[in-house]
């Protein structure tokens, strides 16, 4: 993985006591709140319903271990022992002292993190497909080219006061497990017929109020017009997107009202002012770069084989984990683990601070070092040789980290909602909990399949609700909760945003209404193979329609 | 008209906080000052602007509430759970589990 070199090194340290006399002076009164307030967002430091709140950036979701520990290390001494993993990558801690900020930025510091763009109408954290480097399905490793755009981007000074936050994705495989089309950029590697490396460019996707997915305007970019290229994009951006209204000011909102074709002549001909600068991105730059990212050693471990048939035959539940936790690698002897912070009845995405240092000892001993952090709130040991999964497994059961259910209906994707959040209208994270509770069995899971639920508390969609095969949308009506059900929506290589079905549902009624859709698709697939978002495709929302709401005129209310 | 308090986020740490009836920034809503009539209320935003340019709390807001039993319960459910934490055990030691009650018939 990168390592910082020393002018990071530096120039991170220097942010820290940048930001420790700010909130000196903050404290003693030197600073108003009003002049305070976009200097802590740009250090990463939310006020919420209870505190203040601060969202560490995880570059592409990769991290090792001593950074993981560190994560451990600020949940204990600076939050109540735990820490939320985001749909963006990123930890946020729910709890923290603005006194002690300066001190939690410092101790990151020495372990080359950083809470810089984790807020603001700048470039966010760019993020990656989390089983980048190791997936058997991948053309390249996005991360290099993420490492590049974060350099780029980092304190760029023409784009640091954009109309409004800025996200990029980066995909190195067909099947798209960042979500790109629902990116303000989404960048998909791809090798030409000559075998080069380039981009197909998408622009313009997003959530939030107003969900649009990503147009492309370029099949091919090469590799070295990356930054180029994105300039020109940002630059078109940054003249004429919206800054009158806050809810039309993404990128989104301006590739739809200019029209892709116009917004495409106008970036290609900002690039070719920009395609031969010092934008250009020099081959030996990129290999650099690329070397950071240099897969581990991976020796050959076919004892593992014949190992783990014997384990899977003598313990059924280590089975159903290996099934649904552990995908292919691109070594036949290894796998990729995803392991899910989705507990039965637990809080999508929190890990204690023993939890994640339990993490940190597993991919110290079994996993290279590599830890990831997924866009669905799990964490990833995306190189496991299967001879080692067994210890891994044990491991994780002894930590609390060993549910089966990655893909399944109960690894939920819920934001922190109004239990946290101040932009909130409803909780998200109750109701995973009593869905994951509902559909909790592992035999019950096994029969539906894949199928992702995906919950957020007000219309930011932070939880993803646009693009969940079923998504739930809390709003506040008449001072109490309701909930806006979403079906087909899907945030991969064939995104589609998710269609209302009708009136919504009080807290006490969802998990019912949730399970009459289950039901409904368990009663018309036309078999087990076909899962619930195809099934839907298949037949449309009627079907579902009529089992939630008995009449047509009922839903339609 | 509804009752009301003065609430706020301590600027040092952040922990929301309800003006008590000695002048306090207090952690518990219960010891909350209620106002019930105009001037009361004037009084509270009055003193919720001095708070924030005295920079000792910020986002200050007068927040409607009803007495239940003797109890004070805010109207949304947000302040509710603002004034009695998450609504779901969170970690060791922490849990609000009340914030969503609705009042006792």
């Amino acid at each position: 993985m990168y390592r910082y070199d020393e002018f990071d090194h530096a120039f991170v340290s220097d942010r820290v006591e940048q930001f420790r006399d700010q909130v000196a002076r903050r404290l003693s009164g030197e600073l108003a709140e009003d002049a305070f307030k976009p200097l802590r967002l740009m250090n990463g430091v939310y006020l919420q319903l209870h505190a203040y709140m601060l969202r560490v950036a995880i570059p592409y979701g990769t991290l090792n271990a001593r950074q993981m520990r560190k994560l451990a290390y600020i949940a204990r001494k600076y939050d109540r022992g735990y820490g939320h993993f985001t749909t963006r990558q990123n930890i946020q801690y729910n709890w923290p002292k603005l006194s002690e900020l300066p001190d939690a930025l410092a101790d990151l510091a020495t372990v080359e993190m950083h809470a810089l763009q984790t807020s603001g109408n700048c470039i966010r954290n760019v993020t990656a497909d989390h089983f980048a480097g190791a997936a058997a399905d991948e053309v390249a490793d996005p991360r290099p080219y993420a490492e590049i755009l974060r350099q780029w981007s980092s304190v760029h000074p023409e784009f640091s006061f954009l109309p409004r936050k800025f996200k990029i994705a980066v995909t190195g495989a067909e099947r798209d497990r960042a979500a790109i089309q629902v990116h303000d950029i989404g960048l998909h590697l791809k090798k030409n017929e000559k075998g080069e490396i380039g981009f197909a460019v998408y622009v313009g996707g997003g959530q939030g109020r107003t969900p649009m997915i990503a147009k492309k305007i370029r099949d091919f970019l090469p590799e070295q017009d990356l930054l180029s290229y994105t300039t020109a994009i940002m630059r078109v951006y940054n003249l004429h997107g919206r800054r009158d209204n806050k809810y039309k000011a993404r990128i989104k909102i301006l590739v739809h009202e200019t029209g892709v074709e116009e917004l495409s002549r106008q970036v290609e001909a900002e690039f070719a002012e920009l395609r031969d600068t010092e934008l250009k991105l020099p081959e030996r730059d990129v290999a650099a770069i690329s070397a950071y990212f240099a897969p581990p050693e991976l020796g050959p471990r076919a004892e593992g084989w014949a190992n783990l048939a014997q384990w899977k035959k003598a313990d059924p539940e280590f089975a159903r984990w290996v099934q649904n936790n552990v995908q292919p690698h691109k070594h036949p002897d290894y796998g990729m683990v995803t392991i899910s912070l989705k507990p039965i009845g637990g809080i999508p995405g929190d890990a204690t601070d023993t939890q994640m240092e339990a993490v940190a000892d597993i991919a110290e001993e079994y996993a290279f070092d590599e830890i990831r952090v997924s866009h669905e709130q799990n964490l990833i040991l995306p190189h496991v040789a299967l001879a080692d999964l067994e210890p891994v497994y044990r491991g994780l059961v002894a930590a609390g980290l060993a549910t089966a259910n990655a893909g399944l209906i109960t690894d939920i994707i819920a934001c922190p909602g109004l239990d946290y959040c101040a932009l909130a209208n409803a909780r998200s994270i109750p109701v995973a909990q009593e869905l994951s509770t509902r559909f909790g069995s592992p035999e019950r899971q096994a029969e539906i399949g894949e199928l992702k639920i995906k919950i957020s508390g007000c219309i930011n969609a932070c939880g993803h609700h646009h693009v969940g095969h079923i998504g739930l949308l809390g709003v506040e009506k008449k001072g109490e909760e309701l909930y806006q059900i979403t079906l087909g929506g899907s945030g991969d290589e064939n995104t589609s945003i998710g269609e209302i079905i009708g009136r919504g549902f009080e807290p006490e009624k969802v998990t019912d209404a949730v399970e009459v859709i289950v039901n409904t698709y368990l009663g018309l697939r036309l078999d087990p193979s076909e899962i619930f978002l195809d099934a839907y495709r298949r037949v449309g929302p009627q079907p579902f329609k009529d089992a939630l709401y008995g009449d047509k005129t009922a839903a339609a209310a | 008209m509804a009752d009301k308090v003065l609430t706020a986020n301590r600027l040092s740490d952040g922990i929301s906080v309800w003006l008590d009836a000695a002048g306090n920034w207090n952690e518990h809503l219960q010891d909350a000052f209620v106002a019930r009539h105009k001037e009361a209320v004037d009084a509270l935003e009055a003193t919720g602007k001095q708070a924030f340019a005295d920079n000792k709390v910020v986002d200050v807001n007068v927040v409607d509430v009803e007495e239940v039993d003797g109890v004070l319960r805010p109207l949304r459910m947000r302040e509710r759970i603002r004034a009695e934490g998450p609504s779901i055990a969170y970690a060791a030691g922490y849990s609000g589990l009340t914030a969503t009650a609705a009042p006792a018939a």
